[in-house]
């Protein structure tokens, strides 16, 4: 397949990277075959690994009754607040770092700290500060995806070659317009970088928070389909959460490529 | 009201050319760590529209002469001035071209021309027909939507040139700006600075170690000493105005290029030594 691609001129856009992806994750479809045979061989029972027919039967009807799409939307609606706010707030902080001693004192001992730190571990307190309801999530989300953010911006913003800012004050640019037209363009790769992790961690984060403190979501519908034995819907469920979580990286991913294409010769 | 109506106006002008004052200056790196004597109590007066080049072996310090002319590390001791007045920080009126050519990696080669235009409160329209004047002259014409990374090193510096002029500053500060250029470009670029110096009356301060550079573009050249620097010499360069290829066959041309060689070449020496 990839040789006959190889051979035409090569087709542009979507349609290529589309066809490009799928012979790419073709492996996933040996995983699948796998999957298949360890529960029709007996190996393993058919309660633990459901049939992947049986899987995407209750995939349709979660679709169609609507609970798939209405969990979804309340989780990723908090994963995107939590996250939305990450990214603000760490960019102004690891600029302030960079640019001033005082923030760099203050904040880096705090982020080395915090870092290595397992962000669900907060689960309970979050829950104590701010009870079940949707802020308690958005907070540890919040959190969670902070400090990739704060490091990337930091390293970033540190790293700037000096010659552009002196270019930059050169032609008349003001202190502030230099942090804004030079020092944040300079440092967006790095930036990009930390927020692509930082929405890693904002998945991990909705899923875990919503399996202890939640009720809906797709961490609280996979708990609780669990609870009731209800495997192939469970399995749904965290296919679907996997394939949300894998469409958004490819997607940011393609968006931050196309924001940085000055790097490209 | 009107006092700012006239600071718009005024910024909109060009900046004239000015001579530079440069009265007992040092500079010392690191002074709290024990510190490291970059300059010695150097005295220059660069004239009005004057292209004067500073040479010297690597190390010599005059880097750092020209960082602090363009007001980018304070003066410690000693004062530099302009027709402005004391130079205390970047701007404008003396803006500089680095060796590595600081483009603005994320910016088109107009965006970066346009840079400093929009600094300078151009009109819109004005903007566009003067970035787009200074890219004709570096002989960039149709490169206007690349991005730096797309062009050849000659063609980066050509871009850095022209968002440099663009401002019209009154002082062209130069920091190696051919160093990283094959020797054809180079030789080309020397021209090309040569015919545009000429055609604008802007006062040059041009850094290099190369002789023959510093002979071809200068009216007047300081040779620096090893560190710390101070300055040995300052040699009038009288060739014509027009210089093209023909002058580096001009029999004074060779004679000032050797007798400038010999004076480098002692201060070399003795910062080899100097280093043991």
């Amino acid at each position: 397949m990839s040789d006959i691609l190889a051979g035409r001129r090569r087709p542009s856009g979507l349609a290529y990277a589309i066809v490009d992806t799928a012979v790419r994750f073709s492996p996933v479809l040996v995983l699948a075959v796998f999957w298949e045979f360890l529960g029709l061989s007996g190996i393993v029972s058919q309660q633990m690994l459901p049939g992947l027919v049986e899987i995407f039967s209750a995939f349709v009807d979660m679709l169609i009754n609507g609970d798939l799409l209405y969990n979804t939307t309340r989780s990723v609606s908090r994963a995107a607040a939590g996250l939305g706010a990450a990214v603000v707030v760490g960019v102004v902080v690891g600029l302030m770092m960079a640019q001033f001693r005082a923030a760099r004192l203050l904040v880096n001992p705090i982020v080395q700290i915090f870092y290595p730190m397992p962000k669900s571990a907060l689960i309970p307190v979050v829950m104590i500060w701010l009870g079940l309801g949707d802020s308690s999530k958005i907070l540890l989300i919040f959190l969670g995806c902070l400090l990739p953010v704060v490091v990337g911006t930091y390293n970033g913003a540190r790293g700037v070659n000096p010659f552009l800012l002196w270019s930059a004050s050169s032609l008349g640019a003001s202190r502030l317009d230099v942090l804004r037209e030079v020092v944040l363009p300079a440092a967006m790769p790095d930036i990009l970088n930390g927020c692509r992790t930082a929405l890693a961690f904002s998945f991990i984060l909705m899923v875990s928070s919503e399996f202890v403190i939640a009720t809906d979501g797709v961490g609280f519908m996979i708990s609780s389909l669990g609870d009731g034995g209800q495997y192939p819907a469970m399995f749904a469920a965290i296919f679907f959460v996997a394939g949300i979580g894998f469409a958004a990286d490819r997607i940011y991913a393609m968006l931050a490529r196309r924001a940085l294409r000055w790097r490209e010769a | 009201m009107s006092a700012t109506h006239h600071a718009a106006a005024s910024r909109q002008h060009a900046h004239t050319a000015s001579g530079i004052s440069i009265r007992d200056v040092s500079h010392t790196y690191g002074a709290r760590t024990g510190g490291m004597l970059a300059l010695d109590g150097i005295d220059l007066d660069i004239g009005d529209g004057e292209f004067h080049c500073l040479l010297g072996p690597s190390g010599c310090g005059k880097s750092t002469l020209l960082y602090l002319i363009g007001g980018f590390i304070p003066v410690q001791a000693g004062v530099i001035s302009t027709s402005a007045g004391p130079v205390v920080a970047p701007g404008p009126d003396r803006s500089i071209v680095f060796q590595n050519f600081a483009l603005f990696p994320w910016k088109t080669v107009k965006d970066n021309v346009l840079y400093g235009l929009k600094k300078a409160g151009f009109a819109s329209a004005e903007r566009e027909r003067r970035a787009q004047r200074y890219i004709d002259m570096v002989h960039l014409t149709g490169f206007e939507d690349a991005y730096p990374s797309q062009l050849s090193g000659g063609m980066q510096q050509r871009a850095a040139i022209a968002r440099t002029l663009a401002v019209d500053p009154g002082i062209l500060l130069m920091d190696e700006p051919f160093g990283a250029l094959d020797a054809q470009t180079r030789r080309v670029m020397q021209e090309e600075l040569r015919a545009i110096w000429r055609d604008s009356r802007k006062t040059v301060v041009f850094v290099t170690h190369d002789v023959q550079e510093a002979v071809f573009l200068a009216d007047r050249i300081s040779i620096m000493s090893a560190r710390p620097g101070r300055i040995q010499h300052v040699i009038n360069v009288d060739l014509p105005k027009d210089r093209g290829e023909e002058i580096l066959e001009n029999r004074e041309f060779i004679g000032l290029s050797e007798h400038i060689w010999r004076l480098v070449r002692e201060q070399a020496v003795a910062a080899t030594r100097g280093a043991h």
